[in-house]
């Protein structure tokens, strides 16, 4: 059988885990900020085709890959005891993310 | 029978890459919830993860290819401003009942916009409105999500087998991932059928 007593730090594997839900909520805070302000909206347009959508998407993905930068920095020779409230937090964030992506919602808080 | 390009890339976007992604998370999640020590042995749970590995990463491959070539191939085509003429033509662009007849006289042939099609009739433009806004959107988390439980399946995967806390977890990345895919693969499909993409 597999041991499940092995000594080698897990942090490393929870940062990738919080990591993520912290990318997808950036990327439904920035959702609703560029559909709230026009101005955002037109500074978020880095390909002209695709539209803001270009710049939503490189903003959540540089705060995932910043978020998971920093934590594996924080936390990959650490092992981490606390993994259960991590799991809480990582879904906390993933509803945030997938609430403020959800159009009902959008239409909620800019008023259209 | 004959494809535009066009159509080749929209299928390719969702008939090969978001299916493809699709179509392999049962055998991943399956895999992934098998993987806990007590129900493999040491040779089989090397074995499993070697796969389970080459499957995840495989479905992240799959799921950036999706959104990258959705987001900056198929979704301009999709949003593609109307003709300066056509705009200035009120009944064309704030979707007027009736307006969609009215489109041949503008000179404009609406199929060539899909957006402005859905927008065009009350009956369909919250395949816009709700749907592609929802797609567009919600698709962006599963690469992200897949992209994070193949790290971890492959860099720690004894950790997994032994942990079922961090099993519990990547099973709900995991799942959450499905769900962005499944939204974003359904309503382009529907989305694509009531406006689709030449």
């Amino acid at each position: 059988m597999t041991s499940t007593d092995d000594p080698s730090p897990t942090g490393g594997a929870w940062a990738a885990v919080l990591a993520a839900a912290i990318g997808c909520a950036c990327f439904g805070l920035v959702t609703d900020l560029s559909e709230m302000s026009k101005p955002v909206s037109k500074l978020l347009t880095f390909h002209t085709p695709t539209g803001d959508l270009s710049g939503k998407s490189t903003i959540g993905i540089v705060a995932w890959l910043l978020a998971w930068a920093i934590l594996h920095a924080l936390w990959s020779r650490r092992s981490i005891k606390r993994a259960a409230g991590i799991t809480v937090l990582s879904v906390i964030l993933l509803l945030l993310g997938l609430v403020l992506v959800f159009p009902p919602f959008v239409e909620m808080i800019t008023g259209n | 029978m004959e494809l535009s390009s066009r159509e080749i890339w929209t299928a390719v976007h969702g008939m090969v890459l978001g299916a493809g992604f699709l179509l392999a998370f049962s055998g991943g999640l399956v895999g992934l919830w098998g993987l806990r020590s007590g129900w493999v042995t040491a040779e089989g749970a090397k074995k499993l993860l070697r796969q389970l590995a080459v499957a995840t990463w495989g479905m992240a491959i799959l799921a950036w290819l999706a959104v990258l070539l959705g987001t900056y191939v198929i979704y301009p085509w999709y949003r593609a401003k109307l003709p300066a003429s056509a705009t200035t033509q009120p009944a064309l662009v704030t979707g007027a009942p009736g307006s969609l007849a009215a489109a041949p006289a503008a000179g404009v042939d609406l199929t060539r916009f899909p957006k402005y099609l859905l927008l065009s009739r009350p009956q369909t433009k919250e395949w816009h409105e709700f749907g592609m806004e929802w797609k567009e959107h919600i698709a962006w988390f599963c690469p992200i999500l897949a992209t994070a439980v193949a790290y971890v399946v492959a860099r720690y995967g004894r950790h997994v087998i032994g942990d079922a806390k961090l099993r519990r977890a990547l099973l709900i990345l995991f799942t959450v991932s499905f769900f962005c895919a499944a939204v974003a693969g359904a309503f382009g499909a529907l989305i694509n059928k009531a406006a689709p993409t030449r």
